[in-house]
Formats: structure tokens, C-alpha cells, sequence
């Protein structure tokens, strides 16, 4: 199947995503065909969407239920460092957190995965060893922990297509499980969006290894940016019809990060997207997520609105760093019944 | 075990301590009254909660004296900066005492924690403050300069938000200047009485707020007192026709809030999940025992079928239950007889060829529940279409252009409120000017506050409460007081 | 010599057209000092539920004007009330027996009295609503909108009650859009019917007004009791069974004003707008994302 998508650079490509869009479009994949399906998207009014995640937020979950919530936070984690001054030492040791969470407690369960910029994808892997997760599958030792990279001239996206995808096709070469690509938020913002949807489904086959598995993609719609949850459900859209594995809310570069009200709205477009086709899109909040109080919110928002189904880690992460930690604390506290504290976890 | 089935979170119940019995509340005491005390029970679980005291007639006219008293001797002189000052000081004995008012509600009334903790408490204190602010400022009530208190008012509340519909009630009165009398509604004594305390913490002189309890009979006494210049009412429409048949003649001021049958109208651009959540806000808040509730979803033809099923998808995740349970969405149906009324209601649904559907739900043994029940099918002829049930129950009907969807909002004897949703403001405001009811809520549903005046058209009662209307109800023009 | 005069007809005013009494009874209208006047209608529950209709009918669209029409609707019936000067002061002077000084001072009064209200048509909303701050992301707004159909039982008593007390009873109620039905002045219904002649060749549109003659003690229990009659005011109601009026009223809840005693009964003023209109409170959200 083929898609005119006008004078794109890669306009013959051919992906699951493109299908999508061509089966809901009804014709080319043009920024008039795709401009008429998102814009007669019913709009989200931002108080009542607002209030929704407040109420969500006043779930209390106690004893059993959040001795779960807190492991499965756990499970759901991509264990982040993305900073200029990572190292090879760095990395190893977010991959050794990421392993081993609570040294003084084997029960702890593993991170979801670490995610790194693309050169430090092979440091992850030769970190993570036998429980890089295509090898522990392979062996049969468990989901292992897998390794995600950001992509796309991450965190900004403000280079050429062909600069984005050498950096997907890098990331993918080293190894990478997953893929965390930017949209061009300048190319939504200015409708141009079959650009944004073209560059989705370009990198999506960059995700294609040779050997036949796709490296996930996690499409970065940096919500800071978008501003307006019209925008967000719209880009959303957008994402899952170019072929998104996920949709995620932000690098954690901008003053805005993921927030409840937004998680909730990419939530309902995923669980409106599944009740349409039948297919699963994870979702992926980041940034700005910090304490085990607020991850629970998430956890509540996920099962109450797209269904428990999607509090796995192929449909659903955080994407943090300092949360990992409060969710140790408070996971001391509800076995031992004593508060713990800040030298009883350790530092990555 | 399933992250969704949450582990049990009771609100816990040792911050009320209830006494075994309540007397009245008369000029500033706890006396007994005369008339055969009565149990209070939580809906819940049916479980004897207190004895309360009935007021008789004597009793009755024992707290009208006192309430006179009080006005001509003490609150009357007052000035309205120290009536303010009661006022505030109220406000704040509220908020302080907010968790044991929410948790004595949740158990005498059955409405989930969460409500009485979140909405009625904080309204209860934010009606408070926001009137005792007027008390000084009564020249700009709207009713020229000095206008006059009525004097003994005469107030008398429902079950449904029992301690808020008190706030609404008290606070302009004693604000403009009135004495009180108040009944609070027999299943759903028990935060008064613990109000009652309150004004004693607050010094309140005695025989300003005067508390009886009982049944119609002691609302009856009051009705009929003529020692009382102002009656006020929150409850059905056939009991506001009796006292508006009562007070005829009288010259005794009244204010009724009665019931509804109000639309809940979603145009085929609405937001949708906003709107399905203000829906399922407008009929299932407060197991729908709202005289607002938007009980008829009015909903455009060509969007009925995915309304409909986001409506069931999302009423899959209501949590019914102990109303103490600080994740239950649903609590308790208030009594046995309003439990047997929805019931009859839902049974003449059924029969008239509505078709009802509720989520997978267990009921409590104990007590008295009625699982959330959408009703589609249902003819603008249908009972359910026309009644108010005053329980969780929602009836759907269609509609096809704005014309219509006015056209059926207005086809009741009520006119207490209507929902909008759509994101074409334009039409909002239009369909908003075509409604015939008191209160519009446009892309949101079941908001209160006290700035904002409440209350209905046509048999849906007159008079309003809230805002500078809600004050001028019990004031008088300079010239003209009686 | 004299020429001999032509009488007038006195008939109802319904619905925009002057019809007798469906029963087909009159009553004899008289002088102070017992000369006959006029046969008037003598209109009949029959009569009532048909001003009923017409007025329910005039609701949508007298109510849905603008204000500003509304205004310069009404005060258009006052430059035609001026220029029919004489003869109500002619009709006050044969009914209620006043100096002809007297009389014209009456009509002076209620012309400007119509006045008044007329300019009050684009403001009192202004002045009885108001915007409300509400702690949440809400716009909210309250505005006063006319009740619907007001029944109104006028001043039957008193100096130039027949007119004066007529248009302070009627006015009012149609500055914010309501239609009237108004049982006239019982022993001098001639300022009515005429006033209808007035509506009829002005711009108000047929049913915004509604003139019944007749009795009544007989007319007012089927207003009263008439569900779709919204508000009832029974300002010349005194010497009927009032109580029992309001207590009919109570049945659909309608919105009562009670008899008025005294010299100038339905005084103008801003509370007889208000007491025939509903407050309606609108929401609305705001956000900016």
C-alpha cells in the first residue's frame, strides 16, 4: 500500500502507521485531509478535563492496594538520565539502579527500562548484560530491562529530516529497544501536519532493525509546547495515526512537563483509539513526576480511564528519575510500618 | 487481585462523638421536647446513630418566642458589623470542625465522604463567610437604604444536603438580621444539632437560631406559627404548594426551592468526555438526591449510540458503597421510602418500554441502595421522563436541532436548571436565553456557590438563594416592611 | 342643534382583536349619578381561558424583542395615549364622575407614568442583575427574565383608579417582556377597553395585552387557577376572597403580588418589574487551554 503524501521526502514509505491513517482519512494523507479529521475532533473543555484528573487525584489507595501500586510503579519505570554531562560511569551506574532498586530488599522489582541519548545506548547495554531484555527473553529469565533512546535531535527536533533519522538509524544500530522521537512542534503549531505526521512514520521505519523487530516508538509531543489540550489531543492523534507505539507527553526540558489533566486527555485518545480499532497505544507521561503520591494518581488515571489492561510496561510508563527513590521510601515505610529515610536509598 | 478493586479506605469515624440522645435546640440550650423522640439511623447500614427529639406545637411555639425574643431584644440592635462578626466567626468554627461535620453527614445522610468532605463542608463555611460580609453592607442589597430585617424566619431544610442547605438558609437570614427557626429534615438531624454546638462555641445569644427536630408535623407547627413573618423551604414541590396554600393570607414572606426535572443537553460538538463526566456529575452526584440533578439527558440524535456507550463505560467505574470510604463515588439511597419511591419509578419505566441498564454492581445487604440506572428508550410521555425520582436514575431522550432541544428542556412543570455542553459559544448563549429555568450550567453541571443565586422557575419554587437575590429575600424596603 | 352622537361599542380586547363576550352577556355601565353609559362585555371563564391562550401565544415573541424595541414599542402606546388625551380624560370624567381638571391631570399622570416604564425596558436588567464571582474557572451571570403570562386583577376603587391604577398595574409587567391579562375596573371598565383601542392601532403586537370586562369575582378563580398563567397580581383584588385567590395560585406555584389599599395603588416602582420576572443564573466555563 502506498500513500500520496504529496512532496514529502520519504512519501512512498509504507508502515502500519500509514495504514492507520488511510483507512480513518479516507484519502491522502495531505495537511487538508488531516486538518478536516483533527479539527472535527470534538474540542476538550479545559476546566471539566481539569476537575476529571482532580477527581481521579483524590483516590485513596491504602495498604494492600498501594503496596501494589508501588511495585508496579516501579515496573513502569524508564530510569532517565539526559543530561550533557552523562558519562559511560553514569549511565552504568542508572543501569545498576535500574537493576537492583532497593539493595536491602531482593523483592524489589526492576525498572521498565533506562533511557539515554543515542551513544550511550551500547554503555546501557553492556551495563545491563544478561538482563538487557532481548537476551533475558531469549534465555527466558523474565522481561529484563530494556534500553530506550532519545532521538530526533532530541530535545528541540529543530534539524532536518535526514540529520533525525541518521540519529534514529544510530540509536537502533547500538541496540536500542525503544525509540523516543520529538514531533515538530513548529510544524504543528504552524499546520503543517503532514510534515509532523511524515517525520513519524520516516522514523518509524528507521526503527526497523534487520532483523524484522521494530524498536518501539515513543512519540514525544512535548505538551509545554502545544500548550492547548486541543493541540495535545490533536497531536496525539496525529501520532497514533503515523504508527506510534506510544505517546508521550514531554523531553522534561521544558518548564511544562506531564501533568495529570494532560496524561488523562492522551489516556482518553488511546482508550478512544482501541475502542475504534481494537489496537493498544501505550502512553508515557515524563517529567515532573516526582513523588509516589503523584505516580499513584497516574496509576488511578491509567486504570480508570483507558483500563487496568494498560498498567503494563508495553502500554504504560513514567518517564522519571527522582521518583524512583520517594516510591523506595515509601515502599521501606509500608513494610517495616516506620518512615524511612534519604540514606536508607541510595543515589544513581 | 485486580489494582482497581482498592483496598478498603474508611474515613475514620472516632472524630464525632454523637451523644446517645439530642434535645432541641432552644434560646441557646439543649432542652427536651414534648413530643415523642425519635432514632436517627445511617441509611448505610441502618444502624442506630442517636435519639432525637420531636418538637411539638408547643415546643414549636416555645422556639418561635425565643426567636422573637432574641430579635427584639438582642439582634435586632445589633449592629450589622457584630452581626457580620457571628457570621465569620461561624465561617471559621466550620472550618475547623469541618472533618467531623463531613463524617457526621456521610453517616446520617449515606452521601459518600468524599462529597461531604469536598463540596458540602466547604460550601458550609464559604456560605458563611461570604454573607457575613454582607451583614454591613445591607443598603447595597438592591432594596434601597436601610432596609429592614422580616424578624422571626421560619426555615425548614431536606435530607439531601442537610448541614449546606442549613448554611443556605442561616446564613443570609441571620445576615439581614432575622431570628431563626429551623427544621432540619427528620432522617437527617444530626449535623444541625452538631451546628448547634457550633453557635454555642461561637457565643451566639441565645434564641437567634433556634433548632427543632421532628417530622411534617413540627414543619406544620412552623408553617402555620403566626408568630413567624418569613417562611423558607427547600424541599418537594407538593409540599412547597402546601405551605404556599398555608401562608396565603398570612402576609408572612416565602421562598420555596422545590424540585426539578432538569435537561442535561449535549450537542453533537461537545467535549465529549467532559460532558459524559458532567452527565454522570449531574445525575449520580449525590445518588442523584439533587433537586438540580440533570436527571433527563437530552442528547442529539446523531450522537446518542456513542454517547451512550461512553456512558455505560464510564458508569462501569463508579465504586458504590460505605459511604465513610473515601473512594466511594455512591453511597446510600437516604431512606426506605425514598428507596421504594425510585423503585415505583423505575418499575413504571420499564413498563412504559424504557430500556434500563446498570453497571455489574453489589449492593451492601444492610441499608438501602439503588445501583446507577440509565434508562434509554424513554418517550418525553414516559413517567421517568416527567417525575422527579430523586434517586440515580437517568432517563435519555433525543433530539435533532437546538429548536427541539429547547422545546423539550421547557416541557416540564419545573424549571430549576439545565446543562449545555457544546463548543460553539454562540449557540451556548442562545439555547442558554431559550431555557426556562434558574440556574444554566454551560459545559459543566451540579456547581455551587455562594455568590451565585439558585433557585427556580415555574413549579420549581420562587425566590432565590445565594448572591445579593439570595439576601434581598429576607429583607424588607425602608418603607415598606410591614 | 346638537348632533346626535355615536356611541361606541364596548367589546373585549383579546388576542389583538375586539371580540364580545363568548357567552354574548353585557352589563350595564353607568354614571357616578346612574346614567347609563355602555353595555360592556360581560366576559366569562370562556372568555378568560381564550386571553389565556393569546397571551401564552404573544409570550415569544413580545418576551424575545430587544430591549431597546421593547422600549420604543412601549413608549410609542404613550404618544398615542397623548393623542387620545380627551377622551380618556372624557371617559374618567362619565365613569368615576372626576372634574374634568382632575381627569386630565389623571391622564397626564398615566401617560408619564407609561413613560417611565418605557425607559426602564433596557435597563432594568442592568440594574436587577449582576455579574457573580464565584471561586472557581467560571464566567457566571444573572440576569432577570420576564415570568410569562401575568394575570392582573386592576385597581377597582379609588380616584382614577380606571386608568391611573389600569397602567400602573400593567405596565410594569410588560417592561421585561410578559403579556397581561387584566380584568379592568368592574364599575368603570371604559379606560380599559379604550386603552385597548390604543394597543390595537400602536405596535404592540396582538396578545401582549389581554382586556377582559366583567366581574371579577367571577373571572379572577379561572385566572388564579389557570396553569398557565404564571404569576397572578391581585392588586385591585381587596374586596374579592384574595386569600383563596392565592391559595389557587399556589397550586402551580404561580408568583403573587396581593391587594393594595390606599391612594395609589401599583405605585410605580422597580420591585413590580422585578416581582414578574425570574432570575436566571448562567455558567459557563473559562480556560485558556
Amino acid at each position: 500500500m502506498t500513500i500520496d503524501t504529496g512532496a514529502g521526502p520519504r512519501s512512498a514509505a509504507t508502515t502500519r502507521g500509514a495504514a492507520r491513517a488511510l483507512d480513518l482519512l479516507d484519502g491522502p494523507v495531505t495537511d487538508t485531509t488531516l486538518r478536516r479529521y483533527l479539527e472535527g475532533i470534538p474540542g476538550v473543555d479545559a476546566v471539566g478535563l481539569d476537575q476529571r484528573a482532580a477527581g481521579l487525584g483524590t483516590r485513596s489507595i491504602k495498604t494492600t492496594s498501594k503496596a501494589m501500586a508501588l511495585d508496579r510503579i516501579i515496573e513502569l519505570i524508564d530510569l532517565t538520565t539526559l543530561e550533557g554531562a552523562d558519562t559511560p560511569g553514569k549511565v552504568r551506574s542508572l543501569v545498576a539502579k535500574g537493576i537492583t532498586p532497593d539493595p536491602s530488599d531482593p523483592t524489589c522489582p526492576r525498572v521498565a527500562a533506562v533511557c539515554v541519548y543515542g551513544d550511550l545506548v551500547p554503555v546501557a547495554i553492556d551495563a545491563l548484560g544478561a538482563l538487557h531484555a532481548p537476551r533475558s527473553r531469549e534465555a527466558g529469565t523474565g522481561p529484563g530491562i530494556s534500553v530506550a533512546a532519545v532521538a530526533t535531535a532530541f530535545p528541540s527536533g529543530r534539524a532536518s529530516l535526514r540529520v533525525k533519522l541518521a540519529d534514529v538509524e544510530d540509536a537502533v544500530a547500538g541496540g536500542a529497544d525503544e525509540i523516543d522521537m520529538v514531533i515538530d512542534r513548529g510544524a504543528f503549531l504552524a499546520g503543517r501536519y503532514s510534515q509532523v505526521f511524515e517525520e513519524i512514520v520516516a522514523v518509524k521505519e528507521a526503527c526497523r532493525r534487520p532483523d524484522g523487530e521494530d524498536a518501539h516508538l515513543k512519540v514525544i509531543l512535548e505538551v509545554g509546547e502545544l500548550v492547548t489540550y486541543d493541540n495535545v489531543r490533536r497531536a496525539s492523534w496525529l501520532a497514533v495515526l503515523a504508527g506510534a507505539d506510544f505517546i508521550k507527553t514531554s523531553t522534561g526540558k521544558v518548564t511544562s512537563n506531564a501533568t495529570l489533566p494532560v496524561t488523562l486527555l492522551m489516556l482518553e485518545v488511546v482508550r478512544d483509539w482501541h475502542r475504534l480499532t481494537g489496537e493498544k497505544v501505550g502512553v508515557k507521561p515524563a517529567g515532573g513526576i516526582r513523588t509516589s503520591k503523584d505516580a499513584i494518581k497516574y496509576l488511578v488515571t491509567v486504570a480508570e480511564t483507558a483500563g487496568e489492561d494498560w498498567l503494563q510496561p508495553h502500554l504504560f510508563r513514567f518517564g522519571a528519575s527522582s521518583l524512583l527513590n520517594d516510591v523506595l521510601l515509601q515502599r521501606q515505610k509500608t513494610k517495616s510500618g516506620h518512615y524511612s529515610g534519604a540514606d536508607y536509598v541510595t543515589i544513581d | 487481585m485486580s489494582f482497581l478493586d482498592y483496598a478498603p479506605a474508611p474515613e475514620s469515624r472516632a472524630i464525632v462523638r454523637l451523644r446517645p440522645s439530642y434535645g432541641l435546640f432552644l434560646d441557646g440550650e439543649f432542652v427536651d421536647g414534648h413530643g415523642t423522640p425519635f432514632p436517627t439511623i445511617s441509611p448505610a447500614t441502618e444502624e442506630h446513630l442517636a435519639e432525637v427529639a420531636t418538637a411539638d406545637e408547643h415546643d414549636v411555639d416555645l422556639a418561635v418566642a425565643a426567636a422573637r425574643r432574641a430579635y427584639d431584644e438582642v439582634w435586632s440592635k445589633l449592629s450589622g458589623s457584630d452581626r457580620g462578626k457571628y457570621l465569620f466567626r461561624i465561617a471559621r468554627l466550620v472550618q475547623e470542625r469541618a472533618r467531623e461535620l463531613a463524617v457526621a453527614e456521610s453517616l446520617n445522610n449515606g452521601k459518600p465522604i468524599k462529597e461531604s468532605r469536598d463540596l458540602d463542608i466547604p460550601l458550609v463555611a464559604a456560605w458563611f463567610f461570604y454573607y457575613a460580609g454582607w451583614a454591613d453592607k445591607l443598603d447595597y442589597a438592591g432594596l434601597g437604604a436601610n432596609p429592614k430585617a422580616l424578624g422571626v424566619a421560619g426555615q425548614i431544610i431536606p435530607w439531601n444536603f442537610p448541614l449546606l442547605m442549613l448554611a443556605w438558609k442561616i446564613a443570609p437570614a441571620l445576615a439581614a438580621g432575622n431570628t431563626v427557626v429551623l427544621k432540619p429534615a427528620e432522617t437527617t438531624p444530626l449535623t444541625a444539632l452538631l451546628f448547634a454546638e457550633i453557635l454555642q462555641q461561637a457565643d451566639l445569644p441565645p434564641g437567634v437560631v433556634n433548632i427543632v427536630t421532628g417530622a411534617g408535623a413540627t414543619g406544620q407547627a412552623l408553617v402555620r406559627h403566626p408568630g413567624v413573618d418569613k417562611i423558607a423551604f427547600t424541599g418537594s414541590t407538593a409540599v412547597g404548594r402546601e405551605i404556599a396554600r398555608a401562608t396565603a393570607g398570612t402576609g408572612k414572606k416565602l421562598t420555596l426551592e422545590l424540585g426539578g426535572k432538569a435537561a442535561n443537553i449535549v450537542f453533537d460538538d461537545a467535549p465529549i468526555d467532559q460532558a459524559i463526566e458532567g452527565v454522570v456529575n449531574g445525575i449520580f452526584f449525590n445518588q442523584g438526591h439533587v433537586c438540580c440533578a440533570g436527571s433527563r439527558l437530552l442528547v442529539q440524535e446523531n450522537v446518542h449510540d456513542d454517547v451512550v456507550e461512553r456512558l455505560k463505560h464510564r458508569l462501569s467505574t463508579l465504586r458504590l458503597g460505605d459511604p465513610l470510604d473515601k473512594n466511594t463515588d455512591i453511597g446510600a439511597i437516604n431512606s426506605q421510602e425514598q428507596l421504594d419511591r425510585i423503585r415505583e419509578l423505575t418499575a413504571a419505566g420499564e413498563q412504559e418500554g424504557a430500556t434500563p441498564w446498570s453497571p455489574p454492581c453489589e449492593l451492601p445487604a444492610n441499608g438501602f441502595w439503588y445501583a446507577p440506572t440509565i434508562f434509554t428508550g424513554v418517550q418525553a410521555s414516559s413517567r421517568i421522563a416527567r417525575e422527579e425520582i430523586f434517586g440515580p436514575v437517568l432517563s435519555i431522550l433525543t433530539f435533532r436541532t437546538p429548536q427541539e432541544a429547547i422545546a423539550k428542556a421547557n416541557n416540564t412543570p419545573y424549571g430549576l436548571s439545565a446543562g449545555i455542553w457544546s463548543d460553539k459559544g454562540s449557540r451556548i448563549l442562545a439555547v442558554a436565553d431559550g431555557l426556562k429555568a434558574g440556574v444554566v450550567w454551560s459545559n459543566t453541571f451540579n456547581r455551587f456557590d455562594p455568590a451565585s443565586p439558585f433557585g427556580g422557575y415555574k413549579e420549581s419554587g420562587y425566590g432565590r438563594e445565594g448572591g445579593k437575590q439570595g439576601l434581598s429575600a429576607y429583607l424588607a424596603p425602608s418603607g415598606g416592611a410591614q | 342643534m346638537t348632533r346626535l352622537a355615536v356611541p361606541k361599542t364596548y367589546k373585549l380586547y383579546i388576542g389583538g382583536k375586539f371580540p364580545r363576550s363568548e357567552s354574548g352577556r353585557t352589563y350595564e355601565v353607568a354614571s357616578k349619578d346612574g346614567a347609563f353609559l355602555a353595555n360592556a362585555a360581560l366576559a366569562s371563564r370562556k372568555d378568560a381561558r381564550d386571553a389565556v391562550v393569546a397571551a401564552r401565544a404573544a409570550v415569544k415573541g413580545w418576551a424575545g424583542t430587544t430591549a431597546y424595541n421593547r422600549g420604543q414599542v412601549l413608549y410609542r402606546i404613550a404618544e398615542v395615549l397623548e393623542g387620545r388625551r380627551a377622551q380618556f380624560a372624557d371617559e374618567l370624567v362619565r365613569t368615576e364622575g372626576l372634574p374634568a381638571v382632575t381627569a386630565e391631570a389623571a391622564v397626564d399622570l398615566a401617560i408619564d407614568r407609561w413613560v417611565w416604564y418605557a425607559g426602564w425596558a433596557d435597563k432594568y436588567a442592568q440594574v436587577l442583575g449582576n455579574g457573580n464571582p464565584v471561586a472557581g474557572p467560571y464566567f457566571n451571570i444573572s440576569v432577570p427574565e420576564p415570568t410569562g403570562v401575568v394575570a392582573i386583577v386592576a385597581p377597582q376603587a379609588g380616584p382614577a383608579h380606571s386608568l391611573v391604577g389600569l397602567i400602573s398595574a400593567v405596565a410594569p409587567a410588560l417592561v421585561s417582556g410578559n403579556t397581561v391579562v387584566v380584568v379592568a375596573s368592574q364599575a368603570a371598565p371604559l379606560s380599559a377597553i379604550s386603552l385597548g383601542e390604543v394597543l390595537a392601532t400602536s405596535d404592540v403586537p396582538g396578545g401582549v395585552v389581554n382586556v377582559l370586562t366583567g366581574s371579577p369575582a367571577e373571572i379572577a378563580p379561572w385566572l388564579a387557577s389557570h396553569a398557565d398563567v404564571n404569576a397572578l397580581d391581585l392588586v385591585g383584588a381587596g374586596a374579592l376572597d384574595w386569600v383563596q385567590l392565592q391559595m389557587d395560585a399556589a397550586e402551580t406555584l404561580k408568583r403573587v403580588l396581593i391587594p393594595e389599599d390606599g391612594a395609589d395603588p401599583a405605585a410605580p416602582s422597580l420591585d413590580r418589574i422585578a416581582a414578574f420576572t425570574e432570575t436566571k443564573t448562567v455558567w459557563h466555563t473559562k480556560g485558556l487551554l
